[in-house]
């Protein structure tokens, strides 16, 4: 069975969805990814769907669960590159995503969840370093 | 409006939702249409595409190149012959969700295109026709 | 066959040359067509009109054996249109066909005057109708420029300007319908991704009127640029704005909003990790005199 990559990089895992998803593809995705982050303790997800051409309910829904799950498993999720012409459908699709922390691109995103992880460890008093 | 060009495709299985995605694309970059309309285009597709799948039993998707005249444009007709929608205008609401999920994408996909026409019947199916105008 | 199909088959060379003659002395526009292509262009045309009369339809143009001819006349008309040609010249074009027509039919029927008012009557009644879709093509080449003028109007009207590493400013000016909303949210969006911008200011000091619907446009732009990464700023909003928006319940509370570009740019500033420190004037390096911007310190500006 395909399914798409993630890639370990010390505290933070990374994926990059490059295909058109179907389905299922999504949805053990979202298995996988949440198997990840448990199995690994990871404190930081990003997302990256800077080739993602179209995002539809289904795929942002998608992407807002994944979102949702880390951070009851004590993990960052952020979603950057997204296109503007994806960024301008969603919004008149009536989707938001509220909750979803975003950045430009994987660098800005790199930033953003070191700045989250270190905020929500001192938030939780977890002093594992 | 006349039709210029037509194509019938099965909308049956997940797979098919790709494939439908796909060939929206080549037509819409066969119309000129901008990189956002395309967008809007393919992505009200694979919403309706998803209804006909999930909520239809499945059933088929017509494309087409259509013309009024002064525009052109591409025609997606999706008909099923499932349990139908019961509450049209409820359906069409914002934020109406019959399935757990974020809405049927019906109200949503309207806005994605430039005409949108419904008819549904319980227990005989529905369908769904949306232009989108070059 | 009628006599009209008859005689635009058999006289062909004959009202060819008497048409081309009308033409030339009435088209005023020698400088926009060479006389070579005016004569292939009526060759052309009289003979796809005399096979489509073949069949006898003389007068139902809608046909299907009339669609070239009226597929040739759209493309003839619509070049003219676009090389400047005039209205009338244009449709002159066909009508001029006319008179060389006329006096052909009646040559050939004047023993029959009953048959020549006859096919007098198709000969008009075709030309009319040849002439009004010379005239639909160009007048829709013409609309069709005057829309892409307009589009061409719309993307100047918007530029937006870099202010500082990161920073974009949208200065908008005049009406935000949905048409103009589009083509600011595109291009607003494309520069934020081009130049790196986590921050875009939209200002709105230009705009003369806001209601529910400008308001619903702006906030599409903005949670457009928020699903990208992107914080917007909404600045320039004057105390009449700020009634109306509250008077129409609009909610804002999602969104930063400045009176003035400046404050706007200092919270810009603060959120790029930026501060603005005076500079010290004796030896030019930076003073610890803070220039009034109460700034978190997200970064070390490394300095002085």
């Amino acid at each position: 069975m395909e399914r798409i990559p993630i890639l370990r990089m010390g505290n933070f895992l990374l994926v990059t969805i490059q295909v058109d998803m179907h389905d299922q593809l999504a949805m053990t995705l979202q298995e996988d990814l949440t198997n990840a982050i448990a199995k690994y303790g990871s404190r930081g997800v990003l997302i990256d769907i800077s080739s993602l051409e179209i995002v539809d309910s289904f795929i942002g829904r998608m992407l807002a669960n994944i979102s949702g799950m880390a951070r009851i498993l004590d993990a960052q999720t952020v979603l950057v590159g997204m296109q503007p012409a994806v960024a301008i459908t969603l919004v008149e699709l009536g989707m938001s995503m509220p909750g979803v922390r975003t950045a430009l691109n994987v660098e800005a995103g790199m930033d953003l969840l070191r700045e989250l992880v270190t905020a929500n460890r001192m938030e939780t008093g977890d002093d594992d370093s | 409006m006349t039709t210029l060009k037509s194509e019938s495709m099965a909308v049956v299985a997940s797979a098919d939702v790709v494939r439908l995605r796909q060939k929206v694309r080549a037509w819409t970059i066969e119309l000129n249409f901008s990189l956002v309309d395309q967008t809007k285009m393919i992505t009200a597709s694979s919403e309706l595409a998803r209804n006909t799948l999930d909520h239809g039993g499945g059933g088929t998707c017509v494309l087409e190149i259509v013309t009024n005249g002064s525009r052109t444009g591409l025609r997606l007709t999706f008909e099923d012959h499932g349990p139908g929608i019961p509450d049209l205008d409820l359906a069409l609401t914002d934020g109406y969700s019959s399935g757990g999920g974020m809405g049927l994408g019906l109200s949503g996909s309207k806005r994605l295109v430039n005409e949108f026409q419904i008819a549904s019947n319980v227990g005989e199916g529905t369908r769904v026709s949306v232009v989108r105008w070059k | 066959m009628s006599k009209l199909a008859d005689v635009l088959q058999k006289d062909e060379s004959e009202l060819r040359a008497d048409w081309i003659k009308e033409q030339l002395a009435a088209v005023r526009r020698r400088d926009l067509m060479s006389d070579t292509e005016l004569q292939t262009q009526s060759t052309e045309l009289l003979k796809s009109i005399a096979n489509a009369a073949r069949n006898g339809n003389v007068t139902d143009i809608s046909a299907l054996e009339w669609s070239a001819v009226r597929e040739r006349l759209t493309d003839i008309s619509a070049s003219r249109a676009q090389q400047g040609f005039s209205p009338e010249e244009t449709a002159g074009f066909v009508f001029s066909l006319k008179q060389p027509l006329f006096a052909r039919l009646r040559a050939e029927l004047s023993k029959d005057p009953a048959a020549m008012f006859t096919e007098l009557c198709n000969a008009t009644v075709l030309l009319d109708k040849l002439g009004l879709v010379t005239f639909a093509a160009y007048l829709k080449t013409k609309e069709q420029l005057i829309a892409k003028q307009a589009e061409e109007m719309l993307e100047l009207s918007t530029p937006v300007v870099k202010l500082w590493q990161g920073i974009v400013a949208i200065p908008l000016i005049g009406t935000l319908d949905s048409n103009r909303t589009q083509v600011v949210m595109e291009s607003l969006l494309s520069t934020i991704v081009a130049t790196n911008s986590k921050v875009a200011i939209i200002d709105i000091t230009g705009v003369p009127a806001v209601d529910t619907l400008v308001a619903q446009h702006l906030l599409k732009t903005i949670t457009a640029a928020k699903l990208m990464g992107a914080e917007c700023i909404l600045s320039g909003i004057r105390p009449q704005i700020a009634q109306t928006i509250v008077h129409l319940g609009i909610n804002l509370s999602e969104v930063i909003t400045k009176a003035s570009l400046a404050d706007a740019l200092a919270v810009a500033l603060q959120k790029t990790g930026k501060t603005v420190v005076k500079a010290d004037k004796h030896n030019g390096k930076a003073s610890d005199n803070k220039d009034g911007v109460d700034a978190k310190q997200v970064g070390q500006w490394k300095g002085a």
